[in-house]
């Protein structure tokens, strides 16, 4: 039976790591700009955290083979090393690991929260509610105007509460159910939560932000690969969250002109 | 000298006579260890069918579910599960398993049972808190499972009930009004029940301990315990006034989470000025070291069932309790790594991240310390052993897995996956399961008087290991791809080419499920027409085998035992074989 | 803490049995191997010595949770309305404190009525009477200050700051309550002379604590509100 353990073991540990090394399940190409040290450091942590899994699986499954079934007059015998050789390679082993991820972790964070959106990033703010992502543009004057959330009516299609009436910078506000964006161009996003948690999550952009209710939150993302990609709620926020989405198109800078005009005609 | 101690305030109690006091409303700990049990028996079933449940809709979203239509006829029409109602059983299901089971079982459940015979005491130091502690915890559960069967059901928020959603009412959904209630006013009186357990398993680890039983000769099992009910009492006390004040948001009008301007459904809803991450660090501050007392007692013991089992005790006794101390510590300030992405300030994520990973080297430790301590012992190998060292293996999948999520900058990809899904169920749906197995395997003879069916056990356990890998590793691999934890249904473009593995997953999980049964009987049979068990049955050294299978009322007979020894004085020559009990007067050489 | 000294059995007859209802506490020298248990001083506490300090911790964390949402809801938003506490709270504050010198007086004469000196139990017994009094009276004022609000139009959900008012107190006082439900156990087991000493001193530090804690809330409150 020792046996059979220990070669269930090592199946399941080879079995685990297969899908792995033949990438069938991986995360899509990355298209941002601060993608690639995210990636990196999944990798990294990918290598260290295979090794590790699959010797521990292995070497488990090993001794439970070697020692199991023994003759009752077999001796016991001690780990090279004992209790002291392990606690010094758990402390060097992991303790290596922590600087090498910690360091380098620290730079992929500190690229996308660190830094500031730079002064030429264009803002645009996006709304979360139960259940869809709005998008708001500033418009030729490039402010925003001032919400009000006593006015929200969705059936006029007023969803960000806009008094375009008597607010002046409303007026321009371009209020779209699609985030366009150029590409190559930095993008600040900001964050409105209309009623209960929500989140912004783009797997190819390698970007994922909590909407907070109360909170002025803001992300900011460079794309660099033209596409249509998914923007999905991954903060449950009701019985709509599986349906909440929305699509982030990279469009060229000749595109997104000429998208953002037609959205404004609609407006 | 006025003594006036002849009764002392409910440590020695007369027999019971009644039948109520005999098996309902009992002093005895080792009743209220088997009431938890079975009240952790009676969550897991239902959360396990729960989990079938929303496997089955996930892998087939219009299939009729017989039965369920008639648990909610809104909920399910016709069987067919609405995308709220799958919300609300995914509640129900992580709140039964968190706290009824997890917390329940390894710590309540066989902490309550062994504790004080390891220790060598007649009883915990509070009986009459003890009964009132199971009793608290038995109408939590009653009051959890009402929300079933209340107008809008049971909530939807999660386990975790972020505010607002959960702090607003039934106008953010369906089961948010008097489903959240009842389900804050079930975990507050959990709460209760916790700190009155807690409260018992610290006083009488530090004063009820016999005469030569140093702390560091009890066994691992009882540090794990010890170790955990400190965990508890602080943990717990601070779950239970953001339970209040969640409930008082719903009932009284107040604004504690709730942040002003709100619109749902066009309402601007009347609350103003609250902290919707309070809520967050409230929970996460009892959610992080919450983990961890469901993993703690399971290591304690699967070390006490593996060193019984090698025939040596571990390579070091000192290092493993130091080792468990030392996570316990670490483990409350961690809990921000549940909140990365929350719109704390970022630099908050890294004074986080830092304790998260360091938490990994106590943890490789007992690893480490286990397997090094396999080397060159002479392994015994039964359905206890077998759910020990699958423990082991569970226990690093799912540490290994924690690496990724540790670090911020990967978290921003892998957060609300399915990979954190996989992380926490290998090691609390499925580590500290095993723990249970392993524990009920290798103590039912001792509680009932007789032996379970080794053949059943060991065919539960390989299809039980081989099924949760087969559930549970998937879940990871959908967490690279980016698939989104807690949906309903699965609509997005990128989430189709994945319909396949979920399908997968679910015909595992009813298999696994399935296999459970074995389990099941093997329980239910074993009580009443097991092979009845010798008073030692595994050769073990530590106090429980020296008292009969089961145990009389007062343990002991009315003896005080004497520990003359460390708690695993394996691999010597003795005049019982290979191995020294504590209470044996007879001195020993130690070999290896 | 009552040491208790076991006197070494004597060869011929067998060792006296334990006291009923303590299980030898667990002195924690490594026994001889000649099997002669002689006099061993058992230092153990009574389980009421310990178990208190570790139900005064949970109740110490819980008021450090609401200690904390209090911070965080007053530093999140612009809605906090300060008001002038209820001037009651301060004649309460000196009942209360009166209730834990009554509650001393009583411990000490019992603590040495038991250890054989001192003079009876009544004069105790009448103490704790005063003490758990003066306790009803602070439940009295503190009901009274929740009044007085109520009359200033101060409601529970009116603002935060009366939120965390009635929250805070309204903890308090149900506490204080368990410690008079606590106070009356000792009353009674104490006029039939079947109380322990650790019970008594676990109630008493029970009390002070409360005490202890009421003035942190006023302070806390005074502060912030």
């Amino acid at each position: 039976m020792a046996k059979l353990f220990a070669l269930t073991l090592i199946a399941i540990a080879i079995a685990s790591a297969i899908p792995i090394l033949m990438h069938t399940w991986d995360p899509p190409a990355d298209i941002s700009t601060h993608g690639p040290l995210i990636d990196k450091q999944m990798s990294e942590t990918m290598v260290e955290a295979g090794l590790l899994f699959l010797a521990a699986q292995i070497i488990l499954a090993i001794f439970v083979w070697k020692f199991s079934g023994r003759r009752k007059d077999a001796k016991i015998g001690r780990f090279p090393g004992g209790a002291t050789g392990l606690v010094l390679a758990a402390f060097i082993l992991v303790g290596a690991e922590l600087l090498v991820l910690g360091v380098f972790g620290t730079k992929a964070w500190a690229s996308v929260y660190f830094n500031p959106p730079s002064a030429n990033a264009m803002p645009i703010q996006v709304q979360a509610g139960q259940f869809a992502f709005y998008f708001r543009y500033p418009g030729p004057d490039g402010k925003f105007g001032p919400l009000h959330p006593d006015q929200i009516n969705e059936a006029s299609q007023n969803v960000f509460g806009l008094d375009q009436t008597n607010d002046p910078d409303s007026k321009d506000d371009i209020v779209t159910a699609e985030l366009a964006v150029p590409a190559n161009r930095e993008i600040y996003l900001l964050m409105h939560a209309k009623d209960v948690g929500h989140s912004f999550y783009v797997r190819e952009l390698r970007v994922q932000q909590d909407f907070v209710p109360g909170l002025d939150l803001s992300i900011h993302f460079t794309a660099t690969k033209t596409g249509r990609y998914e923007i999905v709620c991954t903060q449950l926020c009701g019985l709509g969250h599986y349906n909440m989405k929305a699509y982030l198109e990279v469009l060229s800078q000749e595109d997104f002109d000429n998208w953002l005009k037609q959205q404004a005609a609609l407006q | 000298m006025h003594d006036m101690s002849a009764h002392a305030a409910g440590q020695h109690h007369a027999p019971p006579q009644s039948f109520i006091r005999k098996h309902i409303f009992s002093l005895d700990h080792k009743v209220i260890g088997k009431q938890y049990y079975d009240l952790g028996l009676l969550a897991v079933l239902t959360g396990m069918v729960l989990s079938w449940l929303m496997r089955i809709h996930l892998a087939w979203p219009k299939f009729g579910i017989p039965g369920v239509g008639w648990l909610s006829k809104a909920g399910a029409p016709g069987g067919v599960i609405t995308p709220e109602y799958y919300l609300s059983l995914m509640t129900m299901h992580g709140t039964l398993m968190v706290f009824f089971v997890l917390t329940n079982v390894p710590f309540a459940g066989f902490g309550n049972y062994f504790l004080p015979i390891q220790i060598g005491a007649e009883d915990m130091a509070f009986p009459r808190f003890n009964m009132m502690s199971f009793w608290t915890t038995f109408v939590a559960f009653l009051v959890l499972v009402s929300a079933f069967f209340v107008g809008g059901g049971p909530p939807l928020s999660g386990w975790t009930a972020y505010a607002p959603l959960s702090a607003v009412g039934a106008v953010a959904g369906p089961g948010q009004g008097a489903g959240q209630i009842l389900w804050a006013t079930a975990i507050g009186l959990f709460c209760i029940g916790q700190l009155l357990g807690s409260l018992n398993f610290i006083t009488t680890t530090l004063d009820l301990r016999t005469k030569g039983m140093t702390l560091m000769r009890m066994p691992i099992s009882t540090w794990a315990w010890f170790i955990t009910s400190c965990m508890g009492l602080t943990a717990f006390a601070v779950l239970l006034p953001a339970c209040v004040l969640l409930i008082l948001d719903h009932v009284a009008g107040t604004s504690f989470f709730i942040p002003s301007n709100l619109v749902i459904s066009d309402q601007l809803q009347p609350h103003s000025g609250g902290a919707t991450l309070l809520w967050q660090h409230l929970f996460w501050f009892f959610g992080h070291p919450e983990v961890y007392i469901a993993i703690v007692p399971g290591i304690g013991i699967v070390s006490h069932i593996l060193i019984t089992n090698m025939r040596r005790p571990l390579l070091s006794h000192k290092v493993i309790i130091g080792s468990l101390g030392a996570i316990s510590f670490l483990s409350y300030m961690v809990y921000g790594h549940h909140m990365f992405l929350s719109g704390m300030n970022p630099f908050t994520a890294l004074v986080f991240s830092f304790p998260t990973l360091v938490i990994t080297i106590p943890a490789t430790i007992i690893v480490l310390i286990w397997i090094g301590s396999l080397y060159g012992s002479k392994l015994r190998i039964n359905s206890a052993s077998l759910f020990a060292l699958g423990f082991i293996s569970m226990f690093v999948s799912g540490g290994i897995s924690g690496f990724f999520l540790a670090q911020p900058s990967i978290d921003i990809y892998l957060h609300a996956t399915y990979f954190v899904v996989g992380h926490f169920h290998m090691v609390m749906g499925v580590a500290a399961i095993f723990g249970m197995f392993a524990g009920t395997y290798f103590w039912f003879p001792k509680m009932f008087g007789r032996m379970m069916n080794e053949t059943l056990g060991k065919i539960h356990f390989w299809l039980t290991l081989v099924g949760t890998y087969c559930i549970f590793m998937p879940f990871h691999y959908l967490g690279f791809a980016g698939n989104v934890r807690r949906y309903s249904a699965f609509v997005n473009d990128y989430l189709q080419p994945l319909l396949p593995v979920h399908k997968f997953i679910t015909i595992a999980a009813l298999c696994t499920g399935a296999a459970q049964l074995i389990f099941l009987y093997n329980l239910i049979y074993s009580r009443f027409k097991g092979a009845p068990a010798p008073q030692n049955p595994w050769e073990g050294t530590s106090l429980e085998w020296t008292v009969p299978s089961p145990p009389p009322f007062d343990n002991f007979g009315g003896k005080h035992p004497v520990v003359y020894h460390d708690p695993y004085q394996y691999g010597v020559e003795s005049s019982t074989g290979d191995y020294v009990m504590q209470d044996s007067p007879e001195q020993v050489k130690a070999v290896g | 803490m009552a040491a208790t000294v076991h006197e070494p059995p004597k060869p011929e007859t067998p060792e006296a049995p334990p006291r009923l209802g303590h299980s030898g506490g667990g002195w924690r020298d490594l026994v001889p191997t000649n099997e002669n248990l002689h006099a061993v001083e058992d230092h153990s506490p009574e389980p009421a010595s310990t178990g208190i300090w570790v139900g005064l911790a949970a109740i110490t964390m819980s008021f450090a949770a609401l200690t904390s949402a209090l911070i965080v809801r007053q530093g999140g938003s612009t809605d906090w309305r300060h008001f002038t506490l209820p001037r009651i709270l301060y004649f309460n504050t000196l009942v209360l404190l009166a209730s834990s010198s009554t509650l001393e007086l009583s411990r000490r004469r019992a603590a040495s009525f038991i250890s054989g000196v001192g003079s009876g139990l009544a004069k105790p017994v009448r103490w704790l009477y005063a003490t758990l009094s003066l306790g009803l009276l602070f439940l009295a004022g503190q009901y009274m200050a929740w009044l007085q609000l109520k009359a200033e139009g101060l409601y529970l959900a009116t603002n935060p700051s009366s939120s965390f008012f009635y929250i805070l107190t309204a903890a308090h006082a149900l506490h204080v309550m368990g410690g008079l439900g606590g106070l009356i156990y000792v009353i009674r087991r104490l006029s039939r002379s079947v109380l322990r000493q650790s019970t008594l001193d676990a109630a008493s530090y029970y009390w002070h604590f409360m005490d202890i804690l009421w003035l942190y809330l006023l302070w806390l409150l005074w502060m912030r509100l």
